[in-house]
């Protein structure tokens, strides 16, 4: 596959680029160096099958670098700002012996964090025959105009790499792609066409990478990678910026980057260092989780699954597959939107956040980290390292509740978590969040101490939801009015105790108060 | 395996104009646009954008060598504003550069001061205030104002939809470069080439044949293609022929949302009357549509509003009027359905309210009053051929309403907080260009030496199917494989004067001129075949699966042979041909005719279950009996109905178009501008094709299916109004679509509101 290698110079790109074509015989060497008054960076990744080394400006959109650079136009541009999916690629990482893929959005991931990884591009898929999964969009026409096929192909190749192959996972990992065609059935008929054909062909236990190529689901190539990758992967980033005072300090980057794009690219960028190693681990009775753990890794933890076992169902609604891959607990919290879904569904947990500036550590409550509209209580320097919170008793129940207009890749018009222990038929300790209500998440501190100590039922709930009512200051907006997210929160308050404990609250009584 | 365009989607390998590898030295433009929706401009301030780095050339509308109009209908939109602005989203400048981010930084230094006038967003006010841009269209039939006092009840009120973004994936985008001696070749994303390439000249002041536009594909038009790639196809155009350099102008998905017009928002009056068994006798509507600042398409969409006042009824007594309301909003637009589906939900609005009244389902008034044969619209024509109770009946039996409605009562009864709603939606959309004329279409066909055919129609591929449709009508035709044909990029060098793809007609006008065309073409090459096996006229010759036959018996002659043949004896091997509806016209004058080649029609049941708590609600099921006439191929039509149901339902439920009372539109971008998603889409949508029914009219007796299968999805809109009914059963409810979940729960809960307003004053 030779066709990868069509280089485009562009006099407007003004970079230094080095290509190496490595095959098995030829080995092709570009190089260009064109004047750029700015620092840049010296960045080694593999796309496709080539070894791309090039210096360039680390906040360049990935999506741009990947249409306009390597001229591989099968990645598209149909929002940027992550809400689409037409740009979606596959990451590879290499961790221990290990590659993992994951899908991301194009648009959102600056060049710089490929250091040392694997890029695939729909090209990168293409066989010299059509993929099953191509194949199967093809005989049941789950593309019509065809600019948002190559998403949704490498999107549920992605799903396979991860073994995800049923038809619900399958969903799952395209719930970030979207298409104004087909209205999704013949997509659907085509997944579902895909599963008959894996469920002939895939044997979970053999070389997985080694099944899907044998299958003819991945080019040979992908073989090969992960020892290439070894040959890279300690390459660190050369230093980024202009100036590092200014440079913008990034964990997963997806709403940062839609938000300041070019503020980026001329302020400059570090990464948070990560350690793939631990990032979600017990000790003491508390659970920890490092604030770059990406929405994914919680979502998968076997420690949230084994305290939190309806989480999936939380977890999925925040944001799309492609964003839940790389968005960031630590991000989710720090850019303290006002409904960010992980910062309130963690807030009914009362947790604890360790703020690192340096070599020293600083610890507060969640609760007490924002002060008001996007302002917190943390100093310059200071990066939120790690948040931990106590093991739910025996006796606890969690819910979490969410309503946007679109239930899915949608931002909350309120969402609001509960947190309680239960003993008989009363309320012991209870925490409730909510967000969209307030200029930042927030706590309801006030419904929460009436709550404890009185018996689950109707009439403590409608009382609870009066004071609730005197906790929260929503205002209007394109999410909603806010007499409308006054009354949803009332009615998501219902909704935890219905749906935690309807044995004990009368639905006829509820229906006839309210 | 015959799809060769989805075999490139899926593998990345399809172009759209910003995949092409463009010319050296392209540059790039980006638009400055009036940040006002209404006001004069007192100066303009490029002085810093001037000296910006990469800066090439930045156009106002004085460097317009042409005219500074590209009004279609009506001559009311200038290109670039020289001195009033209409609306926030109004192109003022064309800024160039070396590269698309060097554009926009260049563009974001501009200055502007705008004296403000005042803003009006809202048709009606706009009517009070005389600004039509049309006189008032009335169409009428029977005595509306004598047939009142026959009717046992009479309802009325106010109907209301919201505007609809296309959000075609592939953005507005288009790439100029100088031809030789003064000329513009343009790669557009348009479904019209011809109207760009007329826009164009009209600009840049040439003549139509120094203008070249190419279109290979669209990432999705809905309409919102039309008419509106013409502005940034002329501001490529215009700056290529000034700079005589490539100039590539792609929008942002932020700017396309903004700068582009959509489906037309419409508010509406009605009034209907009916005897005591429910049979409608007197329907009287006013529409009043948001066009937007300027004409664009909309007095033709009113025309189809009017057109379809009475979907699927029979009514003998209507009086219709239109407003073409001028508000400063972007010039709304056409879009699949093109003003058809908002008469309809205000019919069916009728009859709901009318039902409701009666305490009746609305089933029985939509099923007594449905067109039978011969049954007359307002505008004069007759329904000939209608399969309308046909479909009715087989959904029927095949579904069991009666059934259904009883499930759904008891599973109401056995949940509180849970309820289900069903409705029925049928629907009979004319099919032709309302405009008479624009009912042609020619096609040129070759066949090259080697036997493979190359075809070119103006019918624009933009995910509906067309280029597998043609190749089938020219395969079955000349009885080849089908492989051997490709069709080509739309061009208007090699088809002229071309209608845009639009109207769902595309495969009927072009399908029925490229049959002529290979009609010509194989006579001709039946001739050559005679000539070289010396056989007489009388004697039968035809080719089957690329043999040639004698009779019934087959020769050793190929396909390959014949082609070689013929071009060794100089056998003309390429042909062009034209098309046009026969029979239909239309008197504007007095608003009778017969403008339809024939209509496309069916039934569809829609349930949906709604989360009373939450507001928030699944769509459960759209169960459907369509009248496709005979397919031209099962899985592309029932992709277009699928794919248009679901536009038809995000319409009517989460796609919510929000403009501030300054014109400011606030849903501008993906994140709060919502359509539906793969988990949003029903996941039964069951496709019923109705049996044996024929089209004359349509390319080997098929329908057309673009546009209709939209109106199916309305039906949502009253499938969740009967849930709410369930809920709140003494409850009246009025609320304009789209049922967004915040407008459903503030009705459920009105009496919350009410109580927050009482408590804060």
């Amino acid at each position: 596959m030779f066709a990868y290698i069509n280089i485009k110079f562009l006099k407007l790109f003004s970079i230094r680029l080095t290509i190496l074509l490595d095959t098995s015989k030829s080995k092709t060497y570009f190089s260009a160096v064109i004047n750029r008054d700015k620092v840049e960076t010296k960045i080694d990744f593999i796309c496709n099958q080539s070894l791309v080394s090039i210096s360039i400006n680390p906040a360049t959109s990935t999506l741009d670098f990947i249409r306009k650079n390597l001229n591989l136009t099968g990645t598209k541009e149909g929002c940027h700002e992550g809400d689409c999916g037409a740009c979606t690629v596959l990451v590879g990482e290499l961790i221990g012996e290990e590659i993992t893929y994951k899908t991301i959005n194009s648009c959102l991931v600056p060049i710089a964090s490929l250091q040392g990884k694997h890029l695939v591009t729909i090209e990168g898929l293409n066989n010299s025959t059509l993929t099953p999964i191509q194949n199967s969009f093809v005989k049941e026409g789950g593309s019509q105009c065809g600019f948002c096929t190559p998403g949704f192909i490498v999107s549920l190749t992605g799903s396979l790499l991860n073994k995800k192959e049923n038809y619900s996972e399958m969903i799952e990992s395209i719930d970030g792609n979207i298409c104004r065609c087909t209205g999704y059935s013949s997509i659907k008929n085509s997944i579902k066409n895909i599963e008959s054909n894996l469920h002939k062909t895939l044997n979970v236990d053999d070389n997985y990478l080694r099944t899907l190529v044998e299958n003819n689901f991945l080019p040979e190539y992908f073989l090969e990678i992960p020892k290439r990758l070894k040959k890279i992967i300690d390459i660190k980033p050369s230093s980024t910026t202009i100036s590092s005072e200014k440079a913008y300090l990034i964990a997963g980057g997806t709403d940062i980057f839609l938000q300041k794009e070019n503020e980026i690219l001329e302020a400059g960028l570090n990464f948070i260092e990560h350690d793939q190693q631990q990032k979600i681990w017990e000790d003491n009775n508390y659970i920890f989780v490092k604030a770059y753990t990406t929405v994914n890794e919680i979502q998968d933890s076997l420690i949230f699954k084994k305290y939190f076992p309806e989480i999936n169902s939380y977890f999925n609604i925040f944001g799309s597959h492609q964003i839940r891959n790389k968005a960031t607990l630590g991000g989710n919290i720090v850019n303290a939107s006002p409904i960010g879904d992980m910062t309130v569904f963690f807030l009914s947990l009362n947790p604890t956040i360790r703020l690192k500036n340096g070599k020293s550590f600083r610890e507060i409550l969640l609760k007490n980290f924002f002060k008001s509209y996007k302002t917190l209580n943390k100093e310059k320097d200071e990066i939120l390292d790690l948040l931990y919170f106590p093991i739910p008793s025996k006796n606890s129940y969690t819910n979490f509740e969410k309503v946007s207009r679109r239930k899915h890749l949608d931002i909350a018009s309120v969402n609001t978590a509960v947190h309680l222990v239960k003993e008989n038929k009363f309320i012991n300790n209870i925490s409730v969040s909510a967000g969209g209500v307030a200029p930042y998440p927030l706590l309801l501190i006030k419904t929460s101490d009436f709550l404890i100590g009185n018996e689950i039922n109707c009439k403590t709930i409608l009382e609870a939801v009066k004071i609730a009512q005197t906790e929260i200051a929503p205002i209007s907006d394109v999410r909603g009015s806010k007499e409308y997210k006054s009354l949803l929160l009332r009615q998501l308050l219902f909704a935890h105790f219905l749906k935690l404990f309807p044995e004990q609250i009368n639905e006829e009584e509820l229906y006839e108060q309210i | 395996m015959s799809r060769y365009d989805l075999i490139q989607h899926v593998r990345g390998e399809s172009y759209f104009v910003d995949d092409f590898i463009s010319p050296e030295g392209t540059l790039y433009a980006s638009i400055f646009f009036s940040p006002k929706a209404h006001g004069k401009i007192k100066s303009l301030n490029i002085d810093e954008a001037k000296i910006s780095n990469g800066i090439k050339a930045i156009f106002t509308s004085a460097d317009i060598p042409g005219e500074n109009q590209i009004g279609g209908i009506i001559p009311d939109e200038e290109l670039l504003v020289n001195d009033e602005v209409n609306y926030i989203g109004q192109p003022i400048a064309i800024v160039v550069a070396e590269t698309p981010l060097l554009a926009k930084q260049a563009r974001d230094k501009i200055k502007i001061d705008i004296s403000e006038l005042p803003v009006i967003t809202d048709p009606r006010e706009s009517f009070k205030k005389g600004n039509l841009i049309i006189p008032p269209q009335i169409f009428s039939l029977g005595d509306v104002d004598n047939a009142w006092k026959n009717c046992d009840l009479i309802v009325s009120g106010k109907a209301e939809t919201s505007g609809q973004e296309h959000l075609y994936l592939e953005t507005q985008s288009a790439l100029a470069f100088p031809t030789e001696g003064g000329g513009i070749k343009i790669y557009s994303s348009t479904q019209g080439p011809t109207v760009v390439q007329r826009t164009v000249a009209k600009v840049l002041g040439i003549s139509m044949n120094k203008v070249e536009v190419d279109t290979l594909r669209l990432g999705g038009g809905f309409g919102g293609k039309e008419d509106q790639a013409n502005a940034w196809a002329a501001m490529a155009a215009l700056a290529s022929f000034k700079l005589k350099k490539p100039v590539k102008l792609v929008l942002s998905r932020q700017e396309d949302i903004k700068l582009t017009g959509k489906r037309h928002p419409y508010s509406s009056d009605y009034k209907i009357g009916l005897d005591k068994n429910g049979k409608i006798i007197a329907y009287e509507v006013a529409f009043y549509q948001n066009a937007g600042a300027s004409a664009d398409l909309s007095p033709a969409i009113l025309d189809r509003t009017l057109f379809h006042s009475t979907n699927s009824y029979y009514i003998p007594n209507v009086k219709a009027t239109g407003y073409c309301c001028k508000t400063n909003l972007p010039p709304n637009t056409a879009f699949r359905g093109f003003g058809g589906p908002q008469a309809m939900f205000v019919i069916e609005t009728a009859i709901y309210k009318a039902a409701e009244k009666m305490g009746i389902d609305p089933l029985i008034i939509q099923e007594k009053n449905l067109l039978n044969e011969g049954d007359e619209f307002p505008y004069g024509q007759k329904i000939k051929n209608s399969n309308l109770r046909r479909c009715w009946n087989e959904l029927d039996e095949k579904y069991h309403l009666a059934r259904i409605k009883n499930s759904i009562e008891d599973y109401n009864k056995a949940n509180k907080f849970l309820k289900k709603g069903i409705a029925v939606m049928p629907v009979c959309f004319g099919i032709s260009f309302t405009n008479t004329f624009m009912n042609q279409a020619s096609a040129l066909v070759h066949i090259y030496s080697d036997g493979s055919i190359g075809i070119t129609t103006a019918a624009i591929e933009m995910g509906q199917g067309i280029n597998e449709k043609l190749r089938k009508v020219a395969a079955n035709i000349f009885s080849i494989d089908i492989n051997k044909i490709k069709i080509e990029a739309s061009n208007t060098t090699r088809i002229a004067n071309a209608s845009p793809t639009a109207a769902s007609s595309s495969a009927d006008l072009n399908g029925k001129a490229l049959e002529i065309a290979c009609h010509s073409l194989r006579d001709r090459l039946t001739s050559s075949i005679r000539q070289d096996l010396k056989i007489e006229n009388n004697i039968a010759v035809h080719i089957k699966d690329e043999i040639v036959y004698i009779i019934d018996k087959p020769t050793k002659l190929k396909w390959e042979d014949i082609i070689k043949s013929a071009f060794m004896k100089r056998v003309n091997l390429s042909s062009q041909s034209q098309y046009a509806t026969p029979e239909i016209s239309f008197n504007k004058k007095i608003s009778k005719g017969y403008p339809f080649a024939y209509y496309s029609m069916g039934t569809s049941i829609i349930e949906i279950t709604l989360d009373c708590l939450r507001g928030i609600y699944k769509i459960d099921s759209v169960k459907v009996v369509h009248d496709f006439g005979k397919t031209l191929d099962k899985i592309i039509d029932k992709g277009q109905a699928e794919g248009a149901i679901v536009q038809g339902l995000g319409w009517m439920t989460i796609e919510d178009i929000v403009y501030n009372d300054q014109g400011k539109l606030l849903t501008d971008s993906l994140s709060t501008y919502k359509i539906p998603d793969i988990n949003f889409s029903p996941d039964n949508i069951d496709i019923n094709f109705l049996e044996n029914s024929v089209n004359p009219m349509g390319i080997f007796n098929s329908k057309a299916i673009g546009e209709p299968p939209l109106i199916y999805g309305i039906g949502v809109y009253f499938a969740l109004m009967n849930a709410m009914k369930a809920f709140r059963p003494k409850k009246i409810f009025n609320i304009s679509a789209p049922l967004t979940p915040e407008k459903i729960l503030l009705s459920l809960y009105s009496n919350y509101t009410d109580h927050l307003t009482s408590i804060n004053g």
